[in-house]
Formats: structure tokens, sequence, C-alpha cells
């Protein structure tokens, strides 16, 4: 195994103990079979092991393995996206070359790759965007293409140029075509030349807060302030008003320097309600550029997208036609030679507007893969070294419907998805459902941590057609086991079973209309609440039926009731935060003894629960009343136990019958008031303090930021009044739930 | 209440005021009626205690009734009252007149999801719970029955104290209830909640059992209450502060744990009790297992940071180890340093020891060794099999450590694990350095088998601190001795190789190693030299 973590790239505090422990990895690495799965791969036969996702998708270029190709490539990336390109290039047959920070010295991509160089310490700008440190990684291992992925370098001129320089490819387009549309002012000015469909704006840099307001004013409100760099909703703000525009310029331009290094600003229109489709282009450097259908990228929250889609259900044939050929127009235009991807904003008569071109490989690319069959990263890789694409326009099908859920770390009772961290002590994919595709750059026992992208897996289902999509996607949330952070499955899985989703008719604004309280769970019918009750109940009875089952207690056994022949009698109920829930009394029995057969009596009817009720199992398939229900077991305690209905968890109350009356006695718990002090809602670092003790605050005055995932969260007071205590400092570290200002 | 009123009924009919029998016969017939009616009336007035006005008082307190309590705790129908007749014989200051069938405490057995346990449960509502003579005899008679057939003790706790009317009698009382504790002590489990006050001489019954939950915000623990406290020292504490829950599970360590409310406290009572073996002649409890025993546990293949200096959650390790995750957590808020509970293996119950790392870097202090100690004691005593996960960079250094007795302190854990005569398996996931790799059930302690994960460090101290005393002449080649003593030490290859321990295993398959190596231990037998009592350094 040629792994080389040499002390010179050593970067975390104590290289004498880090190398010895890379050492005991490998030596671990091989005991686990990672050896077998690489003596393959790097066999000079021609059957390479081919790992990638949803492989047996790829029929419309399948890789050619007479042609000449790189041998070998170095992914200046982490987490789902550097896996993805490893097993593809794998697939090829091209060795490949992980860098990774000490944190993730033992992460999933560094043990898929043929080498791993650490390149530095967790913070992204001191590993993952050192371009001299990835520069000289390059140079060490000898790799000849450098695949960026998204994010990080990936849009990086001076990284793609410095590349050309020793001659290295860069796996993306030309540092031109990157500079050219990687800056917003400059890709509109291209774009209005080539006559694509234009959004009104202002055409240049916006120099400072003044500024802003002014030509807000002049386009008229609503306006988008966004990063000229930025991408992925980072850096980006929409203001109604100059009050904002203020605001919005000042922590967009922060934000910017902190993700993007550069803090250019312009200022467009905001088109309301509008739909955001995009037009997946692949070029290559023979002037040869084929568009590959679009994909719906409408949910979004805070601008960041939450469920995508391909085809979108409200773009026609011809309009179809239209974008494809806009697409393919700028792309020429500026010489384009790599995937790419035209961003549209499309108001309710179909009209789009150019939005911006990403010059890279998009987070959402599975869904456009699922419906052409198109591996988009062997197309990278091919026109990378050189060679002409292999398919005409005619030849790229459209097949089938494609979803894409992003599974993130994050709460999504909170804003619709604040990050959270943790460590996954539980972590199962739903792969065993047919059409799923789960790309992830994590597994059980993975930390997910402040340092980087809360993404935990692109969820992908394709079908037939929509509704075949989405049932699979349902079915795959139901299935998809996570413990140790909290997750935006509650949410996503709401979605997807949403009346106007469901038909199609979304907007941007789909969250906040859909949901105008903040997502709150999903709410349940009658006849659900009752099958919810009745899983929890029968679960809880067998939990108690077995705590009598035991194997080596045999004095006084005499009097032995089989648990399994009596009646359990509880009242179950969901509580409800600050309101009075419904206690619903449930008498649970076993049909014949049998434990997988339980019948529950609840408000006068018989719901019956059968199936295998395993209480280690994570994922447990019932049937309620004969029909199937898929259902988790989070936690159970004693009168207590969780359970996953449609994505969100229910915490479900269940005493024994005759504690109920005594419950009532019971204190209610004296809660803090949470008006008069600040708690962090989330993990992450303190950017700014603005006040200290003593200070006069008012209602709404913002106290402290905080960062986390490279996104900056202004915190507020709830209250006027004095500060009374400020317990943290800028730049500390702090956990969810940790105080951090308390007022008078 | 259709037999109460028929007996009423007789009773008004055939006993006129003052008028004496006519036949012998009737006498006889009327005789068996009164004692009949008597009984029911008996049985009604114990049913009810000190009567509904203190129940309902102690309804607002936020607490339940003794026989509430008992009712929450048992398997339905299954309590068998003892002693509910009896009654206090005190005759001053007026008691004679002041009678209460079963006095303040309630008394029999049930059963616990099908297994006999013998429980007491003090009634706060006749004289506010307190101890008299016969109060205690009802405790000490069923705590001798337990004793008898081999079934645990839970006590619930809730009494003001001494019965002051009946002076020494009490004492006498509190005296035979220690004796018959310290009796049962290794014998049958015994388990006191607290759910009331607990105060002055009441409170060495549950520190001499096996463990003391307690209620927050509704129980109290002390030897003096803040009154005496005040009068005697001049210190100003509420009730709370000196003995509430908060104090003794953080910070004295008397409670095992505390709980929200009675409720919450019972139920748990009952999880708890299904890991317990009735006696110290029973095997350790196996309780039918959803979870295979071949479960593989990726999650613990990057369990332990790359970084040797970073922490780590051991609990995270017990949770996914042992059967779908569920841990009976003992001491959870006191020193934190060392994770002990209970769990389950194959659906055998086991004792689990851990450092963690989180917590003062797992290092053993007074406090831990303490509290570990008395755990494998427990554990010892009961035949629970033991599992200690170690991640120790030793013994806490420091003034304060050495002048609250270390030394003695420390001598415990490892009295307590040489002792052990059950089933040992020891895991060292990471760092197990000097002394104290001694004392985590190592080989050298009778292990039965001793694993080490791929990260573990078998050393007598960090290469830092070994570098400044083995070169502190060459202090311009520290980095490179390090490195040197790294290499040499720093993995688990010195303890493999002279069989310290017995295998380097791969850490997603300890579960399956462990639940393989307890089935195999199932028949371990080994005793230790026969003796009175050996003489542990308390």
């Amino acid at each position: 195994t040629q792994r080389t973590s040499s002390s010179r790239f050593a970067c975390c505090r104590s290289p004498v103990s880090y190398s010895m422990r890379v050492l005991a990895c490998v030596r671990f690495a091989a005991h686990k079979g990672f050896g077998q799965v690489r003596l393959a791969s790097t066999s000079s036969q021609k059957k390479y092991v081919d790992l990638r996702e949803d492989r047996a998708i790829y029929t419309t270029d399948p890789i050619n393995y007479d042609e000449p190709k790189f041998d070998k490539i170095l992914i200046a990336n982490r987490g789902e996206i550097a896996c993805r390109v490893i097993k593809t290039a794998r697939a090829m047959g091209i060795k490949t070359v992980a860098v990774h920070s000490d944190v993730d010295s033992n992460s999933l991509h560094v043990r898929l790759a043929d080498e791993a160089v650490c390149v530095g310490p967790a913070p992204t700008n001191q590993s993952y965007l050192r371009v001299d440190k990835i520069l000289q990684a390059v140079k060490d291992t000898g790799a000849q293409a450098v695949h960026p992925g998204y994010g990080f370098l990936s849009e990086n001129t001076h990284f793609a140029a410095d590349l050309e320089k020793i001659g290295v490819k860069f796996v993306g387009p030309n540092s031109k075509a990157i500079l050219d549309m990687g800056d917003k002012i400059n890709s509109k000015k291209i774009a209005a030349a080539a006559k694509i469909n234009m959004i009104p704006g202002f055409d240049g840099e916006i120099a400072d807060e003044d500024m802003c307001v002014k030509v807000a004013n002049d386009i008229g409100y609503p306006v988008m302030i966004k990063a000229s760099a930025g991408g992925g909703g980072k850096g980006m703000r929409i203001a109604w008003n100059d009050k904002e525009a203020r605001e919005g310029y000042s922590l967009s331009k922060q934000e910017a320097a902190s993700s993007f290094g550069d803090d250019r600003m312009l200022v467009e229109k905001f088109i309301d309600n509008p739909r955001h489709i995009e037009m997946q282009v692949l070029c290559d450097k023979h002037g040869n550029s084929l568009w590959l259908n679009e994909r719906e990228c409408s949910i979004q929250r805070r601008n960041q997208k939450v469920i995508e889609e391909a085809p979108s259900s409200f773009v026609t044939p011809e309009m179809r036609r239209a974008m494809g050929e806009q697409s393919v127009q700028l792309a020429r235009a500026v010489g384009y030679d790599s995937a790419g991807t035209v961003e549209f904003l499309v108001d309710g008569k179909r009209n789009f507007y150019f939005l911006e071109m990403n010059t890279r490989l998009q987070v959402e690319h599975p869904i456009t893969e699922s419906i052409t069959g198109i591996d988009i990263v062997q197309q990278m890789l091919r026109v990378s070294y050189g060679h002409k694409l292999n398919i005409s326009q005619k030849e790229v099908p459209l097949q089938g419907w494609a979803f894409e859920s992003r599974v993130y770390a994050e709460d999504p009772y909170k804003g619709f998805g604040l990050p959270s961290v943790g460590r996954l002590s539980k972590y199962v994919e739903p792969n065993h459902i047919t059409g799923v595709r789960c790309d992830s750059g994590i597994r059980e026992g993975s930390e997910i941590s402040i340092y980087y992208d809360p993404l935990i897996c692109k969820l992908v289902t394709h079908g037939k057609d929509r509704a075949t999509a989405l049932a699979r996607m349902r079915d795959a949330l139901d299935g998809y086991v996570i413990r140790g952070v909290t997750h935006n499955i509650p949410l996503l899985r709401d979605i997807c079973q949403e009346q106007r989703f469901n038909e199609g008719r979304i907007t941007t604004k789909y969250l906040p209309e859909v949901y105008p309280e903040g997502f709150q769970g999903a709410t349940l019918t009658q006849e659900e609440e009752e099958t919810v009750l009745s899983m929890a109940a029968a679960l809880n009875a067998r939990k108690i039926a077995r705590s009598k089952q035991f194997k080596n207690q045999s004095r006084q056994q005499s009097t032995y009731v089989d648990p399994y022949k009596m009646t359990f009698k509880f009242v179950t109920e969901i509580p409800v935060e600050d309101r009075e829930s419904k206690k619903v009394a449930v008498a649970v029995s076993f049909h014949n003894g049998d434990e997988k057969e339980a019948r529950v009596t609840i408000n006068g009817k018989t719901v019956s629960i059968s199936g295998d009720m395993n209480l280690a199992q994570p994922i447990i398939d019932l049937k309620a009343n004969g029909k199937e229900v898929t259902t988790q077991i989070v936690s159970k305690k004693a009168g207590e136990i969780t359970v996953v209905y449609k994505g969100t968890n229910f915490k479900v109350k269940v005493l024994p019958e005759h504690a109920v009356d005594y419950v009532k006695h019971m204190k209610p718990k004296p809660k803090l008031d949470l008006s008069s002090v600040v708690l962090s809602p989330m993990p992450g670092a303190i950017k700014s303090v603005a006040v200290k003790v003593g200070d006069m605050v008012s209602e709404g005055q913002q106290l402290i930021v905080i960062e986390a995932m490279k996104m900056q969260n202004g915190l507020h007071a709830a209250k006027t009044g004095k500060v009374k205590n400020v317990t943290v400092k800028e730049g500390q570290t702090v956990d969810e739930g940790e105080l951090l200002v308390e007022l008078e | 209440i259709k037999m109460l009123s028929r007996y009423a009924r007789s009773a008004i009919f055939s006993l006129p005021r003052g008028m004496q029998m006519a036949t012998r016969a009737t006498s006889s017939i009327q005789h068996t009626l009164k004692v009949a009616e008597k009984i029911e009336k008996t049985r009604e007035k114990a049913l009810l205690g000190g009567g509904q006005k203190r129940i309902d008082a102690q309804h607002k307190r936020g607490k339940l009734t003794a026989r509430e309590r008992i009712e929450l705790l048992v398997d339905p129908g299954s309590f068998r009252e003892y002693d509910m007749f009896a009654e206090h014989t005190c005759t001053d200051f007026g008691m004679q007149k002041e009678k209460y069938p079963g006095d303040s405490v309630v008394t029999g057995r049930a059963q616990i999801a099908g297994r006999t346990v013998f429980l007491f449960s003090q009634d706060f509502t006749v004289f506010g719970g307190s101890l008299s003579s016969i109060h205690a005899k009802k405790i000490v008679k069923i705590m001798k029955d337990a004793m008898l057939v081999g079934a645990p003790v839970i006590g619930l706790n809730d009494s003001g104290g001494a019965r002051i009317q009946e002076g020494v009698e009490s004492l006498a009382g509190y005296a035979d209830i220690f004796q018959a504790n310290v009796m049962a002590s290794g014998v049958v489990p015994q388990i006191s909640l607290i759910m009331g006050p607990c105060a002055g001489g009441a409170v060495y019954s549950p520190a001499l059992t096996d463990f003391t939950f307690m209620v927050r915000d509704s129980s109290y623990l002390f030897i003096t209450g803040p009154d005496v406290v005040k009068a005697v020292t001049n210190e100003e504490v509420t009730q709370e502060e000196l003995g509430g829950a908060k104090t003794h599970t953080v910070t004295s360590g008397v409670a095992h744990g505390a709980f929200e409310n009675d409720v919450d406290a019972l139920m748990n009572m009952r999880e708890l009790f299904n890991y317990l073996p009735l006696s110290n002649t029973d095997a350790s409890p196996i309780r039918a297992c959803d979870d295979p025993w071949y479960r593989v546990v990726p999650s613990l293949d990057t369990v332990v940071p790359l970084e040797s200096t970073a922490a780590y959650n051991m609990k995270d390790v017990v949770l996914s180890l042992v059967d779908e995750g569920d841990f009976f957590e003992i001491m959870p808020d006191y020193a934190k340093n060392i994770v002990v509970g209970f769990a389950r293996m194959n659906g055998r119950t086991v004792g689990v020891v851990g450092n963690n790392p989180k917590f003062a870097a797992g290092c053993l202090d007074i406090n831990s060794s303490i509290k570990g100690a008395r755990f494998v004691r427990f554990c010892d005593a009961f035949n629970i099999p033991i599992i200690t996960l170690v991640d120790v960079p030793g013994f806490l250094p420091g003034t304060a450590q050495e002048y609250g007795g270390i030394i003695r302190h420390g001598a415990k854990l490892l009295y307590a694990y040489a002792e052990a005569t059950v089933p040992k398996i020891t895991v060292i996931t990471r760092k197990a350095f000097g002394g104290a790799y001694d004392v985590m059930a190592s080989k050298h302690l009778r292990g039965d088998l001793n694993y080490a994960w791929p990260t573990a460090e078998v050393a007598v101290m960090g290469a830092k601190g070994a570098v400044s005393i083995l070169f502190r002449n060459d202090k311009e080649n520290a980095v490179k001795h390090e490195e040197e003593y790294t290499e040499l030490f720093s993995n688990p290859f010195p303890a493999a190789v002279r069989g310290f321990v017995d295998d380097i295993i791969i850490p997603s398959e300890t579960r399956r190693r462990i639940c393989e190596d307890l089935n195999m231990l199932e028949s371990k037998k080994l005793k230790n030299p026969k003796k009175k009592h050996g003489n542990i350094p308390l």
C-alpha cells in the first residue's frame, strides 16, 4: 500500500503519534479486506472494480477500456463528492489520490483512494483551500490531473492556472471560462452579448452599503444582494428595504470573504415567486457541446437546495429545447470545455432568465445521470484528457424521473434547518429499496463537525415516472436510519407527501408558503395518530412481555404466567409542548400468544399490529390492519418510547393504566425563562459579541453572531433589558443550548 | 361496599347498645360476624393510612402515598402485604389513643416482571412516617424472609425520622434494621429509593444498601437538617443545598442516581430490577434478546480519535456495544471520569466499567476509584460478569489527591478487581498507563480475557513524561527520543508479545468476541482462599 502520509505534511499537533496511528490504520485496513479491493483495481487487467453508486444505469456511453486515459488523478475535495469521483475513476482504471485534513484521516474518501495526503488541520482555509499544499501533493504523487469536485477550489482560477503551469490537467473548464463565468458581473455581460434572456439588475460591483442602498432603490425592492464569487446560498441575502439592504450587504460581504476569499458584491432585481430551473451542459475541447436536460431545484431554504428533481414538471419540450439551446450558446460563447450548469429563474409564465453559470460539477448532478444514463464524472475525465464527446444531442435520452433529497445534519424545526453536529452512532442507508442511490461520504461512526458542510447524503431515487420516483423516495426516507445527529428527514419526508409538491406546484417560496409557522413535524390524521399510538403500545407491550422472558431463572416458577397471554392496559399520549395533550387508553393483547400478532384496542376500534416486533433492529416493518408501515425505535425508556412515523419522531408516553391517575399529582418542573437568556441554537464558533455586561439592549437587537458551517447567524435579544452576564468571547466554540448572554 | 354495608346492617340490628346476648349460640354467631366486621374495618382503615386529609397533603407536595408507590413498582395484583394489623405499643404522650393499623410502614412481597421482591414503603401520612418499634420490626421481618428465600429488598423511604414518643425503642429499631441490612449485604441485592425526607439515624439504612436513588425536588438526605446546622455551625443552607438530589448525585456521591418524580423513579426501579440476580446464589440473569450476539459494530472502528490526546465519550462505546444500547448507568453525574452501570450482552446481565476520556482525561482519582470499586464489588458479590473498557492516563497527581488519600482510595479499586472471581473481560481501547493499567482488570489481576484495540498503548507513562525522566540531560533531542519511545511503546505490541493481552482485536468485532467469551466463561470456577473476610482499605 503506497500511502504517503509523510511527516512533511505533518499537520497535527503531535506528528509523532500521528504517523504511528496512520500505520495502525493501514494495518487495520488491510485486515478488513480493503487490501483486496485495492489489488484488484491496480492490476493491469481491464476488469476494474466498479463501485459507482447505481452503476447499472450508465448505459448511454459506457466506459471504453481501450481508450487512453489518465494514469492517476488527485481529488482536491472531501466527503461524498470525493468518494463519487474516486468511484468513477477506479471504474475507469485510474489510480486516485485523496487529500485530507488531519481530522479526516480516517474518513471514507481517504479509505477509498489508492493514496492519501494530509494537507493540514481541520479548518478549510488551512487544508482543503491551501493551493500550495495541494500543488505539492500533486507533484509528490505524480498525479496527471486534479478533479476539484464542487466548492473549495472548483472555481478558483488561480488554482486551475497554477496546475496548467506545471502541466497538470484541471478536470473542469479552462481557467478563462471559469474566470468569465465564475464572476457574476462579468458573466452577465457575456451572457447578454450571447443573447441569453437576462434579469434586470445593476451591471457592476457594489462598492459599499450606501451604494447598495442606492442601486437597490434604482432597481426597486425586493433586491438580491450576492457575492460575485458566491454560490450555494452563501454570501447571499434578499432585502426588502433600506435597513435590510445595509445589514444584508455587510453580512454577505463578511461571509463571502471567509467562504470564497473574494468579497465583491452585486445587486439585482429579485423575482418574487420564481422557480429555479437549471440546465446541465457538457462540452469537449473540440467544440462539441450538449445539453443534458434540466433540473428543477425550487425547493430551497435560505437559497440552499433541499429537494431537486429531473426533469421539471413545469418545463414543456419546447421550453426545454429553448433553455438547452441558449445554454449551449452561452457555453460556446465562453469556449466552455467541461461539464457545467446554466441556472435560470423561471416565472409563472414560463419565461426564463439567466441567473449564473456554475463552472463545475453540481451537487445535484446524480439526478441528471439517472435520467440520461450518462456518467458525468466519466465524461469530465474523458474530455479533460482530450477526447471528443461520443454522443450527439439526439442520443441524449430522457428516461423516467429522478428526485434528490439532500439529507443534512440539521434541525428542520429551526428555520427549516440549523446545522447540528455529532457522531453517527448508527447509520444505515436504504439501499435495499429498488431505484435508490445514496451518494455519501460518511459511514457509521463518522463525525459531523463544525468545520465542514453538514451534508450526510444525497438520497436519489429514480422511477419510470414522477409518482413512482416519489413513492420510492418516501420508502427510502422511511428506511433511512440515522442516529447521533439531528437530521432533516422529518422535513424531507413531509414534503414528499405534501399535496402541492406531489402536484408539482412549487416555487422557491414553497417552504415558507407551505409551512408559514416553520416546520412543526408531520401532522397526523385521526387514523394515522391511532396507528402511531397502536404501534408504540404494541412495541411497549412486547418490551414489557420480554422483560419476563428469562432463560436461567428457574426458581419460583410454578406460578409463572406467559406474558404473551396477558392483556396490557396502557394510557398513551403524544405530548405537545405548551398545551394539554390527548390521553388515549389502549389495551394490547397478543393473538393466540403469538408475539408477532398484537391486537390493540383503541378508541373502541381494534388495530392489528403484526410483524416481527424486534426491539433491536434499526428498521421495523409492520402491518397496521394489513397496511404496511415502516417504523424505527429511536429510544425506549421506562414509560416512554420514541418511534419514527413518516419521517417524524414521535415521543409517545406509554404508562400503565393505573399510573395515569398518579401522574396528575406530579409537579411540573420550573422552566428556564427563555426571554431573559440567549442560548446557542447550534454548535459553532462565536464570530462577534456586540454587548458587554451592564449594556442596555432593546428587544430584537443583535447581541451575538455565531458561525457554523460557514453560515453566520445573528442572535437577538428577546426583550429589552440590561445585560447581566456574557459567558462567551469572540472565537470561542460553543455547544448547542449553551448559555451565551443573560439579561436582567 | 355491598359487603361492608351488610356487615354494618347486621351490626346495627344485632347489637342494641348495652344488651347482653340471649343465648350462647347467638353470641357465637354475633361474635364471628363482629370479628369479620372488625377485620374489614381495620383493613379499610389501614388502606387509608393517615386519612384522606393527609393523603391529599401528600399529593399536594407532588408525592404519592406508600401504597400508590407499591402499586406502581410491582406487577399488577402481585402485592402480598405482611403485618397490616400491626400497631404501635406506645402509651406515653397519649399515644395509646392514636393508633393506625399497620403503623407508619407498608411491608410485603410482590413480583417485578414475574420475579419475587420484598419491599417496604414508609407511610408519611401516619405520624410523618416516623420509625416506631413496630415499624422497624415489620421491616426486619421482610428482610429476614428475603434472605431466607433469596430475593432482593427494595425500600421506599419517606420518613420524618425516629418516633420521639417511643424514645430509645425507636433507636433500637434503627439498629435492628442496620444489623439486618448488614447481614443481607452480599446475600440479596438491596435498593433504597428516597422519596421524601430521610434524616438523622435513618440515613444509615440506605447508606448500607447497595444502591440509593433519590427523587428530585422532593427527597432529602442529611445527618442533621438546616436548623441544627445553623445552630451548631452558624452556616445558612437550604434543605435542597444540604441534602437534595443534586447534592448527593453530583457532589457527595451518596446517591447513585436521581429521577424527575415518583412515577419516573418507580418505573425506572423496575428497569433496574430486571438486570439483577435475585441473590448471591443465582447466576446473572439471561433474558430473551433481540440483538444478535454476532452483530458487527462499525462505529467502534472510528470512535477513538486519531489524535491520541483528543477526547471521546466512552459512553458511545458502551451504548453501541451492549444489547440494544440499553444501559442503566449508576452514578451518572458523579466522578464522570469513570462510567459504571448495568447492561446486557446477548441477554446476560453484565457490569460495565469504563474510563471516560471525555472527563478529566479519564484519569483515576479518589472519587472515580471509590465509585468503580463499589460497583465492581457489587457485581462480584452477585455473580455479574464485569466488562472493563480501559482508556486511562494514570492516577491524577497533585496535593489535593495525595492529601485526600488517593493511595488509600485508589487501593479500593485495585482490591475490588483483584478480589473479584466473576468473569472479567477487559478491552484496552487506548491508553493503559502506569499503575492505573494494573488496576483496571489487567491480566495480572486475573483478567480472563484481555484485549487491545489497535489504538491501545500500554506503557508506564506517556512519551513526553518518560523522555523527560529517561533523557533529562539530553533536552535538545527530546523530540527524537519521544519519537523513539512512541515507536517502541505507544502501541499494543509490548503487552501482546508478553501475553498481557490475549489478542489485538478489531473494534467492530468487540461485541462478538465478548459475547463468545461470556458464553465460554459461564462455567468459570474460581474461589478465593477461605477467610472470615478480607480487609479492604476502607
